[in-house]
């Protein structure tokens, strides 16, 4: 571009509404330049002594926030996991003692049913001696009534029959055929 | 002068897209001196309230857990900051207040130049031309002083053959020096550009039987326009960081 | 006359900000397509992505910015 143009166009721009270019206008180039820079200035002053070390700070500060609620966190899981792990020792010493006592007391029961079961045999055993020992007295009286009853009777058959029994002859007689 | 066409327009058409950039002194006269009070102040000390309304009076709270307006303040400082971090690298984290400022300036001034009625200063290549002007100044001492006459490798490609080099050289010497032309007039260019076309668009209403379509197309140019007042701003840092980049570790 | 021409001259120029369109599709999309095939990737190369739009877009808004300077400064 020519410069006479940049002068016509500034004139122009000056008089008339809008020809042209207003950016091509040369003649307030200063103008904004000038506040330009003031605007600059006064936001990197702004940003760089205010907002960005404020924000900075904030954002460490939410930083370190979480990194201590992980750290928390991470420490409340250790306790969880601990706590789960006593608990499923409790668990299983409390199951162990269980069964400790269920056999104890199994053990118990089976010393006590050994000893009744023993005392009832020796009961049983003394009875049933007992009783043999009755049945043995009641045969043997049984026998005997049996004899002297044969033997009556014999006697009295003998008797009976005219005969004189011998007592004697009879009573071996009459045992010769009890043992047959 | 083509003006004379515009205002010889017949009809009630008439185009005046580039009316809004026009530069004009608040308290009456004509004459815009160095220290004039223009629109140009006004709009930029606008931007400087917005910025220190977000930043200094949105944080003022310091909560662990944020509001609004302090979440916003940390999305744009960590917006930034990991921008810095990834692209220059960790030792460009002392010029992050500096790269704040530039974006934060460019993201307001951008955002309020979308209001109706408002003037867009980065709209101005005076404004965008000293802004990468003042990146390509601090790139290049930052360079030379930080690895000294190394600075001159970022020229010298050395994973090229040795006959190109030169030529190379040369390429990236003209390349490094368009640079802020690039940057300034990229930013410039965008928003002069979005808002240039929705003032045709607002002039085209004037004929009702083509007005909704005109309204329909300022709305989604609007749309645009709100997506890349961001993203320029955003490319205008984030080419900062990486000719950051380039000064702090030149090596090819 | 002259003007007309400016003007004639400034509707050439504005071709660039199509062409600066084509050049931006193709960034994009050779961008998605990229991607798609490789998702975990993606998100490490959007900041590249912006760059190669905004230097797409620049020359583009080059020709656009010869186009104004035909039109209102010539």
């Amino acid at each position: 571009m020519a410069t006479d143009t940049h002068a016509a166009a500034g004139h122009a721009a000056e008089a008339a509404s809008a020809p042209g270019m207003p950016q091509l206008d040369f003649s307030n180039w200063g103008n904004q330049i000038f506040w330009l820079l003031v605007t600059l200035v006064v936001i990197y002053f702004v940003l760089s002594r205010i907002a960005l070390p404020r924000i900075a700070a904030v954002l460490a500060e939410r930083q370190g926030t979480i990194t201590n609620d992980i750290a928390a966190a991470e420490e409340l899981k250790a306790k969880a996991a601990e706590a789960e792990e006593a608990y499923n020792k409790a668990l299983v010493d409390a199951r162990a003692e269980a069964q400790r006592i269920v056999a104890e007391a199994k053990a118990e029961i089976q010393a006590d049913l050994d000893a009744a079961t023993a005392k009832a045999d020796a009961e049983i055993a003394a009875k049933a001696a007992e009783s043999e020992k009755a049945i043995a007295e009641i045969r043997a009286g049984a026998i005997d009534s049996i004899r002297e009853v044969a033997a009556d009777t014999a006697k009295e058959i003998v008797s009976a029959l005219g005969g004189k029994a011998d007592a004697k002859a009879v009573e071996a007689a009459v045992d010769t055929r009890m043992k047959g | 002068m083509a003006s004379e066409a515009h205002g010889a327009e017949e009809g009630g058409l008439v185009f005046h897209p580039m009316d809004q950039f026009i530069v004009k002194p608040l308290f009456g006269g004509d004459a815009i001196g160095m220290f004039t009070i223009t629109n140009v102040t006004l709009w930029m000390a606008l931007a400087v309230v917005a910025v220190v309304a977000l930043m200094v009076f949105g944080t003022s709270s310091r909560k662990i857990v944020p509001g609004r307006g302090q979440s916003i303040a940390e999305l744009a400082y960590g917006f930034v900051y990991k921008m810095v971090e990834d692209v220059a690298g960790k030792d460009a984290v002392k010029f992050f207040p500096y790269i704040m400022t530039l974006f934060m300036f460019i993201v307001f001034a951008n955002f309020l130049g979308l209001l109706p009625m408002s003037f867009t200063t980065t709209s101005h290549f005076a404004v965008t031309v000293v802004l990468a002007l003042l990146v390509f100044l601090t790139v290049t001492i930052v360079g030379f002083v930080k690895n000294g006459l190394g600075f001159l490798g970022l020229f010298w490609v050395s994973s090229a053959p040795l006959a190109l080099r030169p030529i190379l050289a040369i390429i990236e010497l003209i390349s490094y020096f368009v640079r802020p032309v690039s940057h300034s007039i990229r930013l410039a260019g965008n928003v002069m550009a979005g808002h240039a076309v929705i003032k045709v668009f607002a002039g085209f209403a004037a004929i009702a039987v083509v007005s909704p379509v005109s309204v329909v197309a300022i709305t989604a140019m609007y749309g645009l326009e709100v997506l890349v007042a961001f993203i320029q701003a955003y490319v205008f840092t984030i080419l900062t960081c990486v000719y950051l980049k380039d000064a702090l570790h030149p090596s090819h | 006359m002259e003007g007309q021409l400016a003007h004639i001259g400034a509707g050439l120029a504005a071709i660039g900000s199509g062409a600066a369109a084509i050049g931006v599709g193709n960034v994009a999309g050779n961008y998605l397509a990229g991607a798609l095939r490789n998702p975990s990737a993606a998100a490490s190369q959007t900041a590249t992505l912006f760059i190669g739009i905004a230097f797409a877009e620049a020359l583009g808004i080059f020709s656009f910015l010869v186009a104004l300077l035909l039109m209102f400064a010539v």
